[in-house]
């Protein structure tokens, strides 16, 4: 009785535990937030750390070697770090003029029926495991590069002279053309999406005033949708970019794991993920592990900024826009 | 255009009225026009007549079907699934709302000019020039005076003249419509629609425009969608009153303001609804 | 004119070719989606069998079934939601309703979205050298970890997201009659969020459900049966890169099999939470 008499005089116990409550609550909700950024600063110090033996050992001759011999414990990064970029490359040469026709196709062909439907279908691409696409990498298209696209090629475009050597070598089905195409399969849903999205952002009556003109669908997109969104679509590019450069099982089943240099595109190769998801298990000195979590340290920062650059770009039509896109 | 004494075929098909003689004096006669969004019919057997280079205004209060009967004439509402239009709009005796029309030869006679600005994200050059490349193919020194001349039409060709590379999006926002009416008369239409072209503008840029309108309607058909009745006095030499969708009254425009024939016209100019 | 009529054509037929190619690239990729999932359904579910549930991995040139990889999936999966999850509601709780606007909130947005693309191998070695290396051995509780990093962007964007979209009128409404702000948070916001927060956690455990190299150097792999997460433990997805990778036949059945398991529990819950969020909004 006296209490409740009280705690309408003074700021009693009952507001001061309440404070209390708030800044506890508030304390754990922050210190979650903050959770993610140590998570990210960790993750790339452990890495930094993990790998710094090898960079001190074989300094920027790691970046340009191409010797990767655990009896000699000699680890250059040069095979990788080339088989990433280059499937990587690939896969963008296929994945972005891909992209941006399903997202024309949805926003601007496509009867209204057909767009949920066919927008869903797409997007179940990414929800596919990545371990699947290896699997059916390795045992379904693996064969049939082998038998079919392999072959001709060799006979076709590796008989050019200079850009012949990309194309030769025997059909073995595996190597980076085959793990730039699965790539490209990859991130074609994240890139389609962002591209169809944003495309969605343009004001109608800019579209509008394009038609107004008599203009064609075509000349709009191109003309008038396409460089209103133009930053956000190289955002989404360098998502997909980040994606691919970062993907690991699907190209592991199909690479080869050759750590001999070679220009082929059809002859096996390696990429960082790939080499750490084989080998760092087996890895049987501390200088080879070493070597890998080097490796993984240039990915994780290669990636960083690709990702990074990507959120800029999606920021930029996000505020002109006025929302999160 | 071909100055032919004889009715010709023009490149799009459409009928090109023989200038010179006696051109008749309506451009273009809406008979009987419905309109359909879904199954919401927004514009009721509407019959009305478009003179030939005078300014009609079409006033009412907002959802009356006025910028929808803006949107049928240069056939925008195709864009979009569940809208469609029956009826006759005849431009110069040709049904403009049959099936199998080339849209975009249409739209290149037809400009239209839309509430808020619309600058294309490029430069003040490339914006003008995107209509007209659409249409014709100029070499760049007629292009370079097509563009000099659209903007001096929309008198903005002293302001811009020194930065026609610079982006439109650097414009203010009566510049940047201003900058829209030049890109719509670039591509030389005979009919110029305008959707309520000066709501989002200030007064001194509003000004502007309706001496802009007073200049441009010597040479085009005009269609103003106005919520602003003394814009309407100011601009219009015929004015039309919708209310749901139904057309009111239609007269000229003195006779509109001054004595006006129905009941619920002088309600609405006197604001008494909408 | 006639100049003027040949531009006209070339635009139309420029624009049937590019429409055309868009439609093509769509075509494009459905192909694949149907060849890929086709594949995987075919030999899925010839190598599908009751054993799959109640006999343990095989060892080489043996038949066998996957329960002890199915288990400790499920262990493992659990473990990172339990891990992960409150912790990301917690994180987006504090971006949506404590850090409004603040530079601070920018910045945690800005990197969780970079971690949500972040390589997950990555996320493997770092969780190998944090809970790994230090303890000696290969764990569930190592696996679990490395799914609950997965996990935790997912999570820390939809419940910001969703949360962000409660109406401010409802946290005015709470305030005024008094309570104090996290009773708000927790009595009014979460509930008004809460589909929105499920579905983002939901999101979250099919992308963890088809994690494979988070895995790889934390779980790892245990041929024999165990529920103790301190021992290294049978997974699906490592199970699947060991079978599929060897030349053995029954081996590669039995990765098959768990193919398609992985995928039908995936592309279930993240199409049904997609579904669910798309509804709401």
């Amino acid at each position: 009785m006296s209490a409740s008499v009280h705690s309408g005089l003074l700021p009693g116990a009952a507001a001061r535990r309440r404070r209390r409550g708030d800044a506890a609550f508030r304390l754990v909700a922050g210190a979650a937030a903050l959770l993610v950024l140590a998570v990210l600063g960790l993750a790339a110090l452990s890495m930094l750390l993990g790998g710094l033996p090898a960079f001190q050992r074989f300094g920027l001759h790691f970046f340009l070697g191409t010797e990767w011999d655990p009896v000699t414990k000699r680890f250059t990064a040069l095979v990788p770090v080339y088989g990433t970029l280059v499937t990587a490359v690939i896969a963008m040469l296929i994945a972005v003029p891909v992209s941006f026709g399903i997202a024309v196709f949805l926003n601007e062909v496509a009867p209204a029926w057909m767009r949920a439907p066919v927008g869903a279908a797409i997007e179940l691409l990414a929800g596919v495991p990545s371990i699947i696409y290896g699997m059916w990498g390795l045992f379904v298209f693996v064969p049939f590069m082998s038998d079919y696209v392999d072959p001709w090629l060799d006979a076709t475009l590796g008989q050019l002279p200079a850009i012949g050597v990309l194309f030769s070598g025997p059909p073995l089905g595996i190597g980076m053309l085959t793990a730039g195409i699965i790539l490209a399969i990859m991130v074609i849903p994240f890139i389609s999406s962002v591209m169809r999205d944003v495309f969605a952002l343009v004001p109608p009556p800019l579209r509008e005033s394009a038609f107004a003109l008599g203009a064609t669908r075509w000349e709009v997109v191109r003309q008038v949708v396409l460089p209103y969104t133009r930053s956000a679509v190289v955002g989404g590019i360098f998502l997909g970019l980040g994606r691919a450069l970062g993907e690991t099982m699907a190209v592991t089943f199909v690479l080869g794991n050759a750590h001999e240099f070679s220009l082929s595109l059809l002859a096996p190769g390696n990429s960082i993920a790939a080499a750490i998801a084989n080998e760092f298990t087996e890895a049987d000195s501390a200088i080879y592990r070493q070597s890998l979590i080097a490796l993984g340290f240039v990915l994780f920062v290669v990636t960083f900024i690709v990702l990074a650059v990507a959120k800029l770009m999606l920021l930029r039509l996000a505020r002109r826009a006025g929302g999160r896109p | 255009m071909p100055m032919s004494q004889t009715v010709t075929p023009s490149s799009s098909g459409l009928v090109v009225p023989p200038a010179g003689q006696a051109e008749d004096a309506v451009h273009i006669a809406i008979r009987n026009l419905e309109f359909f969004y879904g199954g919401n019919r927004a514009l009721k057997s509407i019959t009305v007549d478009m003179l030939r280079r005078q300014v009609t205004a079409l006033i009412g209060p907002s959802g009356c079907g006025k910028s929808t009967l803006l949107r049928v004439l240069n056939r925008m509402y195709d864009l979009y699934p569940n809208q469609r239009a029956t009826g006759e709009v005849l431009m110069d005796g040709e049904n403009i709302i049959a099936p199998g029309l080339d849209l975009n030869q249409l739209r290149s006679r037809i400009g239209m000019v839309f509430q808020k600005p619309t600058p294309f994200p490029m430069s003040i050059g490339d914006n003008i020039a995107f209509g007209v490349k659409l249409h014709e193919k100029l070499s760049r020194s007629a292009l370079d005076e097509r563009i000099e001349w659209s903007l001096t039409r929309a008198a903005l060709w002293d302001e811009v003249k020194d930065r026609l590379g610079g982006s439109a999006m650097g414009l203010s926002g009566g510049q940047q419509q201003r900058l829209c009416i030049a890109r719509t008369i670039a591509t030389r239409p005979e009919v110029i629609l305008l959707d309520e072209p000066t709501s989002a503008l200030d007064p001194i840029s509003t000004l502007k425009i309706e001496e802009l309108i007073d200049e441009l309607k010597h040479e085009f058909t005009i269609a103003i969608v106005t919520h602003n009745m003394q814009q309407a006095g100011r601009c219009a030499d015929r004015v039309a009153l919708f209310y749901l969708g139904e057309l009111v009254e239609v007269g000229t425009a003195t006779q509109m303001f001054t004595a006006p024939r129905e009941k619920r016209t002088q309600e609405y100019i006197t604001g008494r609804f909408g | 004119m006639s100049a003027s009529r040949a531009l006209h054509r070339r635009r139309h037929v420029v624009n049937v070719i590019g429409l055309g190619l868009a439609t093509l690239a769509t075509l494009f990729g459905l192909i694949w989606l149907v060849w890929i999932l086709g594949t995987t359904l075919y030999n899925g579910v010839s190598a599908i069998s009751p054993h799959l549930f109640t006999q343990m991995t095989p060892p080489p040139g043996d038949s066998g079934g996957l329960l002890n990889a199915i288990v400790g999936s499920a262990i493992i999966i659990a473990l990172g939601i339990v891990l992960g999850a409150p912790v990301g509601v917690m994180a987006g709780t504090f971006l949506a309703e404590y850090a409004h606007g603040r530079a601070f909130a920018e910045i945690v947005r800005f990197l969780n979205d970079i971690l949500l693309s972040a390589p997950s191998i990555i996320i493997g070695l770092f969780v190998y050298t944090l809970a790994v290396r230090p303890v000696g051995h290969f764990s569930g509780w190592a696996g679990g970890v490395a799914l609950a990093v997965v996990l935790l962007p997912v999570v820390v964007r939809t419940s910001d997201e969703t949360m962000r979209l409660v109406p401010s009128a409802l946290r005015e409404a709470a305030l005024a009659l008094g309570a104090p702000k996290w009773r708000m948070v927790a009595q009014v916001i979460w509930p008004a969020a809460r589909t929105g927060i499920v579905t983002g956690i939901l999101l979250g455990i099919a992308r963890i459900s088809g994690e494979t190299a988070p895995l790889l150097f934390t779980a790892l792999n245990n041929q024999y049966w165990t529920a103790n997460p301190a021992n290294p433990m049978a997974n699906i997805p490592v199970v699947i890169f060991q079978f599929a990778l060897s030349p053995y036949d029954q081996w590669h059945q039995l990765a098959w099999a768990g193919a398609l398991l992985m995928t039908v529990v995936v592309l279930v819950l993240s199409v049904g939470a997609r579904a669910a969020l798309r509804r709401r909004s």
